[in-house]
């Protein structure tokens, strides 16, 4: 897709908002992360807390993956092909493990 | 309930969405999917709502404060997870040239956020004392 007619810029800069919604979708994560984390650690350092917190962590990894992912495939070209629903699928998973993870530290302490 | 179980499938299996219809013109996917990571945004928010009642709100009564927080994770979960599935819905309906799916979704969220807010603010009126 380096042929001339990828060159073309779209006027309506989908693929750039595009871009710009899964960055802000990252910043969301990465507030719900910092409140887990908060969760996890505070009132004492115990085995369970730091387990969850690695847990929140990773799905903050996770989310961030998938996103890095998405925004350099939309980079490459200007006419971006459909999100792959495993992308979808995994930022989804991601979340929702979070707040499982928030579950589990809200009904302990 | 078997339309939904194949939804679900095709979470997970990508190239079968792509065995239905025409691909749509590229805008409306990446439309679709700016609306996927709004839900996916607000899922999040939710679930930062349930960590937040659950930590700055310490003097709350036990059962209230993990009521309100577990009621806002849930809806966060229920969020995100309805999010990758209209996603998908949606995704099929253009390749088929279909309507759009409708959904209540919208307005059961606007529900129970509205019942989390009165009971916060029932809860900051009268529940402090424990």
């Amino acid at each position: 897709m380096t042929g001339p007619a990828s060159r073309v810029r779209d006027p309506g800069l989908q693929p750039e908002r595009t871009r710009l919604a899964w960055r802000r979708t990252t910043l969301s994560g990465t507030v719900a992360g910092v409140l887990a984390g908060k969760a996890a650690l505070t009132g004492g350092v115990s085995t369970a807390g730091i387990v969850a917190c690695a847990l929140c962590c990773a799905c903050w990894l996770g989310l961030l993956g998938v996103a890095h992912r998405r925004i350099r495939a939309l980079a490459a070209t200007s006419t971006p092909e459909v999100l792959a629903p495993r992308y979808a699928t995994a930022a989804v998973l991601c979340t929702v493990a979070l707040a499982v993870c928030g579950a589990a530290l809200v009904a302990r302490g | 309930m078997i339309e939904f179980v194949r939804n679900v499938r095709l979470w997970f299996v990508p190239e079968d969405v792509r065995e239905e219809g025409a691909t749509p013109d590229y805008r409306f996917s990446l439309a679709n999917e700016r609306t996927f990571l709004a839900w996916l945004r607000t899922a999040l928010a939710l679930i930062g709502g349930g960590f937040a009642v659950d930590q700055f709100l310490p003097d709350l009564r036990w059962g209230w404060r993990v009521g309100l927080a577990l009621a806002l994770l849930v809806a966060g979960v229920l969020c995100a997870l309805r999010a990758v599935n209209h996603w998908v819905r949606c995704e099929r309906a253009m390749r088929r040239g279909e309507d759009l799916p409708v959904s209540r979704f919208p307005a059961l969220l606007s529900l129970v956020v509205a019942v989390v807010a009165v009971a916060m603010v029932v809860v900051v009126l009268v529940g402090w004392e424990g």
